[in-house]
């Protein structure tokens, strides 16, 4: 009886994911055509709440793609790939104090703060290195405009406040 | 055995240790960098989140219209009821148009007092005088009625000497630009005129209609626009878009901003306009390869048939073709006869009509919307035209051997999208349409054999660019509150929906059964799942609490003792309800005799089945104390009803009523 329980729960669940994913893919469907262009796959993904490394989202667009690529990457195969990436817990976001770390890490002298050069310097050439437009959006809302650098404490609670 | 450690053995910072560093600094660029994308996609979807917001309410406003054109429509069948009520309402509706020699008597009339100091146009016009208006209209001057007045007569003179379709051609040396919707966003204009050079006999455009509504300097545009067209008839090129429509005009914001800068001679300058909109063409032809119309195809779209018809008897959207049959033909030719136009040839009924058929024909340019489906299906949201797949681009395209559709009538984030494999093109002009960094614009510029080049642009008020975070923010803010007041109007149904799923009481639902309701009821397709931490609050089983959508929101009772059902009813169609008092007004006073009030929402009432007695109403009406000599002011009546926001510091009217 356990098992039939978790059973009808799991599909309600599976129900719901299958909604949620469909409503997220539905606003980037700008022909109504159950297509998307494969370059907002990834922003798809993480509105989702998954937070895929760029090496990852590489690999679940292959999963999608059509054998013969076309730049469009339709519903129906994104769906059940997607419903698996949820139901399995994948790629789960990166929680405050991991972040606030990783910033600690790049500032080994501990001034609390990060130049802008020091930050575009590990942003665009360590990892997997931002594009142009992401670092200065980035830098748009990371710098504080007096010290011309980036207070990062302050700067990822600002994030996660504006985030709930 | 101990293995050796490097540190240790004094090595200092050792190639080992500085991996180690390096590998550290990696991992955490990584996590930075991970995070980061995930934040900006979230801000970006949130964006589009509210874009489609935006957008559907806008195509349900036009949808509204719909059922205000079956108003008239059943206005006019019942016809002889009406006109014992409103004599002369449903001729003010079809009425006759101006002669001509009204306009030199008008005009002298008209007296430019010394002190004006605008700007003074010298006809015959030249192009001294388009710079002379740019610099006036950037200073904010506004053109004096006598101006706009014969700049109205010479452009709809000029324009009846044009065929339905203008014919031009490009060459390498010579390409054209093509422009989208303005929408009365003068500073789009000026951005586009110092990008690209103003309209000279080497530079030429198309504007593809919208010029106006929405935006606060729609008259300011039209000048620009009629002005440049009057100097270069042959390299200025015009469209009527779906804007382009006296009732339109009431409703979308430009009537309003005549009346308010010409309180004297406005009514004169809406008289004039409205024939000057039946007058522009239909489309341009470029080059015999590309078609630039406004709103798009559908499946029967004739462009023999187009070029053929007499466009200027295509008044309105409002107004369709009565259908003549033969119990009718009397009154018919009764009403023929008091509505005789110039120079009108007394066929007897409705020559003033378009057939039908020509009708729908126009409308589908004016109205319709390219989608990825194949086919063609009316178009639900906007109420007009239809939606055409690339089946029916490829069809219609080669039927004419044509290359190239373009069009306009969206809002793209973009400013501009390609779409049918290439072959459909969409221009929009006014960028920050919807709110500011709400999406750029665009225009085109092409020439025959080369591909097409797209320029991109947005209007930013602030001097520095603001972060992305707080520009998602205000989009959303502004959304949301659209969003609420539209379930505030809708309050009454949508509890009613709610309850009936609501089947022990509890006043909770799930989140599919609150999204079934909300869409269901509030007719807009939108992720509602995502939307809903704005609108509603969520228990910890993922219960929605469907009452407290309605918390900080309510619709201001100006009279305390009304039932709020009135008020809900009355705030739901304050726009329609514009719309017809606008027209019963027919000199434009903004007021109305109590009777022609009371008697048009018994006919409001009976036609969209609004179950509300009439006593309310006129309780209403006395209440407000509106009453003034027997007349109202139906424009403080409307604006009486307005939401407010609880969390507002000043009590802001609603922000999108045009």
């Amino acid at each position: 009886i356990l098992e039939r329980r978790d059973q009808m729960n799991h599909q309600k669940i599976q129900t719901e994911f299958h909604k949620k994913i469909k409503e997220a893919f539905e606003v980037f469907d700008h022909e109504s055509n159950n297509t998307v262009d494969v370059r907002e796959v990834g922003t798809i993904i993480r509105s989702l709440g998954c937070c895929p490394s760029e090496g990852e989202l590489h690999d679940l667009i292959a999963e999608v793609e059509e054998e013969e690529p076309t730049g469009y990457i339709r519903f129906e195969k994104f769906l059940p790939v997607m419903t698996e990436v949820l139901l399995e817990r994948r790629y789960r976001p990166i929680p405050e104090d991991i972040l606030l770390r990783a910033f600690e890490v790049l500032d080994p002298a501990k001034r609390g703060f990060l130049s802008k050069d020091e930050l575009i310097k590990y942003m665009t050439e360590e990892g997997e290195p931002f594009s142009q437009e992401e670092m200065e959006e980035m830098l748009s809302a990371a710098i504080d405009p007096e010290s011309n650098s980036i207070l990062y404490k302050d700067y990822i609670t600002m994030m996660v406040i504006d985030e709930n | 055995m101990n293995t050796p450690n490097l540190e240790d053995m004094g090595c200092g910072t050792s190639s080992a240790t500085k991996d180690k560093k390096s590998e550290k600094a990696l991992k955490a660029a990584l996590v930075i960098q991970n995070w980061y994308r995930g934040y900006r996609a979230r801000l970006k979807t949130r964006q589009r989140y509210a874009l489609t917001i935006f957008q559907s309410i806008e195509y349900a406003d036009e949808q509204g219209q719909l059922q205000l054109s079956n108003f008239f429509s059943f206005m006019l069948e019942n016809y002889t009821h009406v006109q014992e009520k409103e004599p002369g309402l449903v001729t003010r509706l079809f009425g006759s148009s101006i002669q001509d020699k009204d306009r030199q008597d008008y005009l002298e009339l008209i007296e430019i007092p010394d002190s004006y100091c605008g700007p003074r146009l010298q006809f015959p016009l030249t192009f001294t005088d388009i710079d002379l208006l740019i610099e006036a209209f950037k200073q904010q001057q506004i053109l004096h009625a006598y101006y706009v007045l014969e700049v109205l007569f010479e452009t709809k003179k000029v324009l009846q000497q044009m065929p339905n379709f203008t014919h031009t051609n490009t060459s390498p040396s010579k390409e054209i630009t093509i422009c989208g919707d303005l929408h009365g966003k003068l500073d789009d204009l000026f951005l586009i005129f110092y990008k690209n050079g103003l309209p000279s006999v080497t530079n030429p455009y198309v504007f593809n209609g919208d010029f106006v509504d929405r935006g606060k300097n729609s008259m300011e545009i039209l000048m620009i626009l009629f002005v440049s067209f009057l100097v270069y008839p042959n390299d200025l090129h015009l469209n009527r878009g779906n804007h382009e429509d006296f009732m339109m005009n009431m409703r979308y914001g430009f009537t309003k901003e005549i009346l308010h800068k010409y309180k004297l001679h406005g009514k004169k300058i809406l008289q004039i306009l409205e024939e000057v909109y039946t007058w522009l063409p239909i489309g341009t032809i470029i080059d015999n390869e590309v078609l630039v119309i406004h709103g798009g195809i559908s499946e029967s779209t004739d462009l023999n048939l187009l070029h053929r018809i007499e466009r200027n008897k295509m008044r309105s959207v409002l107004m369709p073709p009565i259908p003549m049959d033969g119990d009718r033909a009397e009154k018919k030719n009764k009403l023929g006869t008091t509505t005789v136009a110039q120079g009108s040839r007394t066929s007897g009924s409705f020559s003033e009509q378009l057939t039908k058929q020509e009708w729908e024909q126009v409308i589908d340019i004016l109205w319709s919307d390219p989608r990825g489906k194949r086919g063609c299906y009316p178009n639900t949201n906007r109420g007009g035209g239809c939606y055409f797949g690339p089946d029916i681009t490829s069809k219609i395209l080669n039927k004419y051997q044509l290359k190239i559709l373009v069009r306009s009538h969206e809002c793209k984030p973009e400013g501009y999208e390609i779409c049918h494999d290439g072959k459909v093109i969409t221009v929009f002009s006014a960028s920050n349409y919807y709110e500011e960094g709400s999406n750029r614009g665009a225009y085109i510029r092409m020439s025959s054999g080369t591909t097409p080049r797209f320029f991109q642009y947005q209007i930013t008020k602030a001097t520095c660019f603001r972060p992305l975070y707080q520009r998602v923010n205000a989009i959303e803010s502004s959304a949301i509150r659209m969003l609420k007041e539209r379930m505030i109007s809708r309050k009454t149904d949508l509890i009613r929906a709610f309850q009936l799923q609501d089947r022990n009481k509890s006043g909770k639902l799930s989140m599919g059964q609150w999204a079934f309701s909300m869409e269901n009821v509030l007719g807009l397709n939108l992720p509602w799942r995502s939307l809903s931490s704005h609108l509603v609050t969520t228990d910890k089983d993922g219960n929605i609490d469907y009452m407290s959508g309605f918390q900080d929101v309510h619709i201001q009772k100006p009279v305390k003792e009304v039932q709020s059902t009135l008020i809900e009813t009355v705030y739901r169609y304050r726009s329609d309800l514009q719309i017809i008092f606008n027209i019963i007004d027919s000199d434009h006073s903004g007021l109305i005799s109590m009777e022609e009030f009371r008697s048009m929402w018994k006919l409001f009432k009976s036609h969209y089945s609004v179950h509300i007695d009439d006593s309310q109403f006129d309780e209403l009406a006395e209440r407000m104390d509106l009453n003034k000599d027997g007349s109202i002011d139906f424009n403080e009546f409307l604006k009486a009803f307005y939401v407010v926001h609880k969390f507002d510091q000043l009590n802001k009217s609603d922000t999108k009523l045009a």
